[in-house]
């Protein structure tokens, strides 16, 4: 020790006397001082003596003695010891050459450097070499601590450092300058607005690397500037799949915030929907019913993120399962939550903990919206060996699940939980049917009688919980109730649990004149034992003694008196408060003469039941998935999710510069139409500049996943770079895209062409058409603008459908042909219109009801997908004659149902498919009230028809409604009921039910295809049958299997046809391509089940020789 | 002192500011913080909450503090408690701290007291890897084993002696490439690819031995050992049984989406591929039924036990490992019971009573007969206790799950494959 120096023995001293950090200071100012050594060392010689010989090694030459010492100043540290004496001995070694030793003197640093900061000092320079060091690990990890090393001074250094690494060429340096941002703003906040640069530029940043970090970093530095997301949006969108997990978590929660404060709601679809579907029909004026039927349509943008963290709903990691979960909560439109449902069942068999978490949400969740959990109810069902907290909140989730269906399953269940060894969780399951009870009206009497039987029960907590709800049952409906308040009276004596006690001993109170006999028996026992109940039990008997006496102060006149003595002496001063109170109000003396008339309205004023609800009722006011929703209070740092907006913000930010729809609601159509037409005009080139951006970028990611990796990455940086260029420089001027190269420009000519229809549509659904120059031939029939009457776009309408040689006029509406293109139609001519063509087919429902959904569909059949908009909705080819049977006579009492795809846009949704349903009566008396319950089964949304008040005997009827399959070939299960009976039935659809045709131009379609290559093509070689080859048969035969449209076809032997499902409006592109004797099907699709099973239907059909 | 001045501001948002590894008996033997140092009297109300708490599993996951959030998980018998000063997704702690607790057991064989102990220094060393100012870098084993190695007794041996270390010096390629789970030259002379499917089935049996409730959660653990950068597609003969499937970042997620085949490139060793649920809308198949009788006299302080177990819908194979659980009520204290197959042991403090049958023999079933002594005067229990039952079934998925190949593309020599499939008893109770 002798042979040290100086200058480390007298740290060492102070050190272990005082805080390092005094020593640091103390010693910058007497350097050298050899003072008040060896008091302080044979004080606490157990401890210096071990850190002694760790100094003399790390002071030695051996590496391996170096090494062995820092380890034991590591295993110090973990044990939260002070090792912070040892810092100049250690410091010397942060230059040394191995690297495990560098580690651990790094770690050490990090830990001590805040409390020896002149001394932290003296290794900076050795991090500034490693920041110039040719080895990326080694930037990065200098820069990793020196951005740990609190102290202020180094700031600017860290400033400098933290810049530098920003532009680095490795990312994964780049990633860490992304953490130090968040170091250097909490040494230092006044840098905000310096990092807030760097923070734009690697928001900036391409490699997935670095993406969740610098969001990360963004969410603490600047989380308001909410303007540096909008250029990197759908970017950070498309990087998300590839994201490291823990970035994905950051970069959702805080896309999800982004999303609540650009898009507008979703959600108002379904209520507009419901109000205005009949309104706006009957409704005349031209304004308002543009307004209102007006449907929502969603920001592309806003689809984007939906559609792109879908796919994560399948992490293994199950905060990002979470995360997405919150995401479509709070994002996404009401009908497609249900696809987080599975994923969150899923956690479920996780740790404990995250079942805590999951279990909390899913309460939450669950009270707002059953149908989404209800189908796995079972996945609640509680086992013995579930920990405590999470049968609570199991229990929770079955309550809120409870309906009038599924109520006895969860009674059952419940019963088993009552007899639980686990007392708390059976006395929270009493509670629990008390809930059930009171919510669903027809089983209160079933809870009642089985909450009473448990009155019996040996265990004293069941008994009380027992009491305590009973009480709040009885209190909604007491009258009919003096059984039990007698059965409870009589219990009584056996009850110990002070709270069950005053709950029955209020409940005679309150009802004392249902029990006019009991309840002065049971006071006559209290006043005996009086002394010596519980506080709140005395508290009741005084009431009780005060309800009596206004009642039938005959009997207890005395016995009021008495208890009332005794109260007044009693210890707790409440007690004694109260007793005081009522004396004065119950009984009439000279000084309280007014109030004690008012005595019995005061005490005896009817009071409202108690509301039993949820204590998950009011968590949705925080965002899901977040620390604050799990403690129910807001945590520090918890962001606030806004509400939507009334009205989006510019989009154009995120660079796509088209006039937001919702803006202009409402406006006269006509008036406004000259200026928007110019900005439009404008605006349009670089809108689809920027679509066309988006899908390249996105199909790029998804043949990354497919292909080669590290190849992908670098394409689809070149490529985005490339775009990101072109759409710049297009926003600005679209006169400098005349000096764009040749070449670049005819492929933007492409786009234009392609994506034309697209601003077109939007263009309309704004109530303002547009002639568009340039577009390619097949749209021709599109080319209506908002003046020209309905009679010509009628007639269009029809010019259009002929491409359906089977199309049997006779039997199809044929107005629910949609034309997206003719908004401003007038509803009077289009309806008449209908009208005349509409097919005979035996309908006995009032006419509105077949007029209104015709004219709806006109105008909403075809806003139905806005995220390929691209393309027109046609008529349908084919409509299959062929109905299915939905149900038999037999089995419906006389009734039968058949029903069939009409193959029609559907009025009553834009995500449902259209039905027809024929019912007849075989039987021989009439039928009643045909409706369809309430409740759908299956949690497809359903639109019902009408209820058919009559049917006659022999008599039938066709009726149509909507059903959203939701793009699955789920069947539809619901109750078909009559005024007697209830039959269930179900409709299952063919896959080629679940589409709508498209028309597009053949260099669309192949464009189109484009996009849709690697997994989402499937295709098959298949064997045709001679009599199948020609194209008439081809035709009928893809037609007829799926209902998608025929694209003209300059190649004799492909065979085009287009559609998109209805639901989610994916494209499903079909071509059949002959090549004697073989024939090639190529499916292209995102939705690859569908596309899979639409592939085998075509082979079977185009394989038997039959049609 | 700036110091304090420096604490004072310090609040900002950080994730995961110190973590506390505590074990049952209530010590804390680590700490670490990745920012300024909390003191560990934060732990205290941790601490409350456990005794409050009673059973380990009963402590609340999330405890507040006045000043900080504890996010804590419970794990092989310790708490591992991390400090949260600000607004975070508990369920981003919440899987970190698993995953800090996988990465011990991957490195040390086991988690545990004593293990990490004896590990400190790496123990340290991941720390600081996983966690850079709180936010998780380096949560991928197979990076991790690049930066740290594993201890090995071979390797700590050469350490001591050559005074090498064992921290890699190189840079980890696999964190800066697009495939972060795999690093990059790896090399085997015997090329091998494993699949093991589990599946476990998670069942309620009422009282009549009726179903209440049953599903299959399955997983798909892969032990690939492929030299280069192996493209694999795994490919089943039934995918449309997967109801709901999570998988491993390596998978393509669009791959299944639309042919259902598995494509990934795999990491380099053990990890679990794929997870997957086969829900209670299919039928389950139980391939056992439990016949039992417990009762408990009114008077005498006794009551009776007979359980006989028995196939039932087994595919024609074995059942195995068979082993039943009973949780006594509180007032059993001792059994005296006869079993014609296995063993029997109840344990009087903790109530539980354990029959370890073994090989099921279809022949001559199983039984656990005999009389139970209750606590003299205690009234009897309300409830039967229900049965926890333990199985597996070699050689047989249960949801008849099949894998059909394994192609491998992008390398050119041919691996050794192989698939094995294993049925256990999941969270199995049969209500009594």
């Amino acid at each position: 020790m002798l042979g040290m120096s100086a200058n480390s023995v007298s740290y060492n001293e102070q050190g272990s006397v005082e805080s390092g950090v005094d020593a640091a200071q103390e010693n910058s100012s007497i350097p050298g001082s050899f003072s008040s050594g060896g008091a302080a060392f044979s004080l606490f010689s157990a401890d210096c003596k071990k850190n002694e010989d760790l100094k003399e090694m790390l002071e030695s030459n051996k590496e391996s003695l170096k090494l062995e010492a820092m380890k034991r100043i590591v295993g110090l540290i973990a044990k939260g010891k002070n090792a912070s004496e040892l810092f100049p001995a250690v410091v010397k070694n942060v230059a040394s050459k191995n690297i495990e030793l560098k580690k651990l003197v790094y770690v050490y640093l990090v830990r001590y450097a805040e409390e020896q900061q002149d001394l932290a000092l003296l290794s900076i320079s050795t991090f500034q070499r490693a920041l110039k060091d040719p080895n990326q690990l080694i930037r990065a990890s200098a820069l990793r601590v020196l951005s740990s090393i609190r102290v202020p001074i180094i700031v600017p250094i860290m400033m400098l450092a933290i810049k530098e690494a920003a532009t680095d060429l490795s990312p994964y340096v780049r990633k860490t300058a992304a953490h130090a941002i968040q170091k250097l703003y909490s040494l230092d906040p006044d840098q905000k607005e310096h990092l807030i640069e760097v923070i734009e530029k690697l928001l900036k940043d391409k490699s997935t690397l670095v993406a969740g970090s610098v969001v990360m970093a963004f969410e603490e530095v600047c989380p308001d500037r909410i303007d540096l997301i909008h250029k990197n949006y759908r970017k950070l969108c498309n990087l998300l799949v590839d994201v490291e997990e823990w970035g994905q978590v950051v970069i959702i929660h805080m896309l999800t915030r982004y999303a609540r404060t650009q898009f507008v709601s979703p959600w108002r679809e379904d209520a507009m929907f419901d109000e205005n579907n009949e309104k706006a029909f009957y409704d005349s004026e031209e304004e308002r019913k543009v307004e209102q039927t007006k449907p929502y349509i969603m920001d592309p943008d806003h689809r984007l993120l939906l559609r792109n963290t879908k796919p994560l709903l399948q992490s293994r990691n199950t905060a990002v399962v979470m995360a997405v979960s919150q995401l479509y909560w709070h994002l996404a439109p009401k009908h497609e939550l249900s696809i987080i449902t599975k994923s969150l069942v899923r956690l479920l068999r996780s740790h404990r903990e995250v079942q805590y978490v999951v279990l909390q949400n899913i309460a939450t969740m669950s009270i707002q919206r059953k149908g989404m959990f209800e189908p796995f109810m079972k996945s609640f069902y509680v086992r013995s060996t579930d920990a405590t907290h999470i049968k609570t909140l199991k229990l929770e989730i079955l309550t809120n699940l409870a309906n009038e269906a599924n109520i006895s399953t969860i009674l059952r269940e419940f019963q088993t939980y009552v007899k639980s060894q686990d007392k708390a969780f059976a006395a929270a399951t009493i509670q629990a049917i008390g809930r059930c009870a009171t919510n669903i009206s027809e089983v209160t009497d079933t809870c009642l009688n089985g909450l009473v039987l448990l009155l019996s029960n040996r265990d004293e907590t069941v008994v009380a919980e027992s009491v305590v709800v009973i009480k709040k049952l009885l209190q909604t409906q007491p009258s009919q109730h003096s059984d039990i308040i007698k059965h409870m009276a009589k219990l009584f004596d056996n009850i110990t649990v002070p709270m069950a006690r005053a709950s029955i001993l209020w409940l005679m109170g309150e009802y004392c004149e249902h029990v006019p006999k009991i309840a002065p028996d049971v006071l006559r026992k209290m006043a005996k034992t009086f002394t010596n109940e519980e506080d709140i039990v005395k508290l009741q008997i005084v009431n009780l003694a005060a309800k009596l006496y206004l009642t039938n102060s005959k009997q207890t006149k005395l016995l009021t008196q008495y208890i009332l003595n005794l109260g007044k002496y009693d210890q707790n001063y409440d007690i004694r408060d109260r007793t005081r109170f009522i004396r004065q109000l119950i009984v009439p003396n000279e000084k309280s003469g007014a109030l004690s008339k008012y005595a019995r309205r005061i005490l005896m004023a009817p009071k409202p039941a108690p509301v039993l609800q949820s204590a998950f009722k009011d968590r949705d006011r925080f965002q899901l998935g977040t620390l604050s929703h799990t403690l129910n209070s807001q945590a520090s740092g918890y962001l606030e999710l806004s509400d939507w907006p009334a009205v989006a913000p510019d989009q154009s930010v995120r660079n796509v510069e088209v006039v937001e729809p919702v803006k202009e609601a409402g406006a006269p159509a006509l008036r406004k139409s000259k200026t928007a037409k110019s900005n439009e005009k404008f605006y349009s080139d670089s809108e689809e500049e920027e679509e066309e951006e988006e899908e390249g970028s996105s199909s790029e990611g998804s043949s990354s996943s497919s292909s080669e990796e590290s190849v992908s990455e670098s394409e689809s940086e070149e490529n985005s770079d490339d775009s990101n260029k072109s759409s710049s420089s297009q926003s600005e001027k679209s006169s400098s895209e005349s000096d764009s190269e040749k070449k670049k420009k005819t492929l933007k000519n492409k786009k234009l062409q392609q994506q034309k229809p697209d601003s077109k549509d939007r263009k309309q659904k704004n109530g303002n058409a547009v002639k568009v120059e340039s577009r390619s031939e097949s749209e021709s029939g599109s080319e209506s603008s908002s003046s020209e009457s309905s009679s010509e776009s009628g007639s269009e309408l029809d010019s259009d459908s002929d491409s359906g040689t089977d199309q049997k006029k006779n039997t199809k509406p044929k107005p629910v042909q949609s034309k997206p293109f003719i908004k401003q139609v007038e509803k009077k001519e289009v309806s008449l219109l209908d009208l005349d063509d509409f097919s005979p087919v035996p309908v006995t429902t009032p006419k509105s009801s077949i007029l209104s959904p015709n004219l709806l569909s006109d105008l909403q059949g075809l806003l139905i997908s806005p995220t390929t908009s691209a393309l027109q909705a046609s008529s349908p080819v084919f409509v299959p004659e062929t109905s299915h049977e939905l149900l038999h006579r037999m089995t419906g009492k006389g009734l039968s149902a058949q029903y069939r795809f009409t193959r029609q846009p559907c009025i009553y949704g834009n995500s449902m498919v259209s039905l027809q349903l024929t019912l007849s009566n075989s039987s021989d008396q009439a039928l009643e009230n045909i409706h369809i319950s309430e409740k759908s089964s299956t949690g497809q949304n359903i639109h019902r028809f009408n209820a058919i008040e009559r049917l006659e005997p022999q008599a039938s009827v066709t009726v149509s409604m909507g059903v959203d399959f939701n793009d699955s070939t789920q069947a539809a299960n619901f109750q078909l009921c009559t005024k007697e009976d209830e039959f269930s039935v179900s409709i299952q659809p063919a896959v080629g039910e679940l589409l709508l045709p498209i028309t597009m131009s053949e260099a669309d379609f192949t464009k189109e295809q484009g996009k849709l290559m690697g997994m989402n093509e499937s295709s098959a070689t298949i064997t045709m049958t001679p009599e199948n080859v020609s194209s008439q048969s081809v035709n009928r035969k893809v037609v007829s299997v799926a209902n998608i449209g025929v694209i003209p076809s300059s190649q004799e032997n492909i065979y085009r046809f287009a559609g998109k499902t209805v639901s989610s409006g994916s494209l499903v592109l079909v071509s059949v391509a002959l090549k004697d004797p073989d024939a090639v099907i190529t499916i292209n699709t995102e939705k690859t089940v569908i596309g899979s099973m639409l592939l085998r239907q075509f082979k079977t059909a185009l394989t038997n020789s039959c049609p | 002192m700036p110091v304090l001045d420096i604490t004072l501001k310090d609040n900002a948002l950080i994730m995961i500011h110190s973590l506390f590894l505590i074990n049952n008996a209530g010590d804390l033997f680590l700490e670490k913080h990745w920012k300024s140092v909390i003191s560990r009297s934060v732990c205290d109300y941790f601490f409350e909450a456990r005794e409050k708490a009673v059973e380990p599993d009963n402590v609340p996951p999330v405890i507040r503090t006045p000043h900080h959030y504890l996010i804590n998980i419970y794990r092989e018998k310790i708490f591992f408690v991390s400090v949260i000063q600000t607004e975070v997704p508990p369920l981003f702690v919440i899987e970190f701290l698993h995953r800090v607790a996988e990465t011990f057991q991957d490195y040390f064989g086991e988690c545990s007291e004593s293990t990490i102990k004896d590990n400190v220094v790496i123990v340290y060393e991941l720390l600081e890897e996983m966690l850079d100012n709180g936010f998780p870098l380096a949560t991928e084993s197979n990076i991790l084993k690049e930066l740290i190695r594993p201890p090995t007794i071979l390797r700590s041996m050469v350490n001591t002696i050559t005074g090498s270390s064992n921290v890699g010096e190189t840079l980890p390629t696999g964190q800066l490439s697009t495939i972060p789970w795999r690093r990059a030259g790896v090399k085997y002379t015997n090329n091998e690819a494993y699949f093991d499917v589990v599946e476990e089935i998670d069942a309620i049996l009422d009282k009549s031995g009726t179903t209440v409730f049953a599903e299959i959660q399955g997983v798909i653990d892969a032990c690939v050992k492929l030299s280069g950068m192996p493209d694999l597609t795994l490919s089943f003969m039934n995918p449309r049984l997967l109801d709901d499937v999570s998988f491993h970042p390596c998978v393509r997620y669009k791959r299944w989406e639309s042919e259902r085949v598995i494509s990934f490139v795999p990491p380099d060793g053990n990890f679990q591929l794929m997870s997957y649920h086969i829900s209670a809308q299919n039928l389950v198949a139980i391939p056992v039924y439990v016949k039992q009788n417990i009762s408990f006299f009114e008077t005498g302080s006794s009551g009776r036990l007979d359980i006989t177990v028995g196939p039932k819908q087994t595919m024609g194979k074995t059942v195995e490992g068979l082993v039943v659980t009973v949780h006594m009520p509180k007032v059993v204290l001792s059994a005296n019971l006869n079993a014609t197959q296995g063993t029997y042991n109840y344990d009087p403090v903790t109530k539980i009573l354990v029959w370890d049958i073994g090989k099921l023999n279809p022949q001559k079933l199983p039984n656990l007969k005999g009389s139970l002594s209750l606590q003299s005067g205690a009234p009897k229990p309300e409830e039967n206790p229900s049965l926890n039952i333990d199985l597996k079934i070699q050689q047989l998925a249960i949801s008849g799950l099949k894998v059909n190949r394994l192609d491998m593309y992008g390398e050119k020599y041919k691996p050794f494959k192989g698939v094995k499939y294993v049925t256990k008893a999941g969270k199995f109770q049969v209500r009594t």
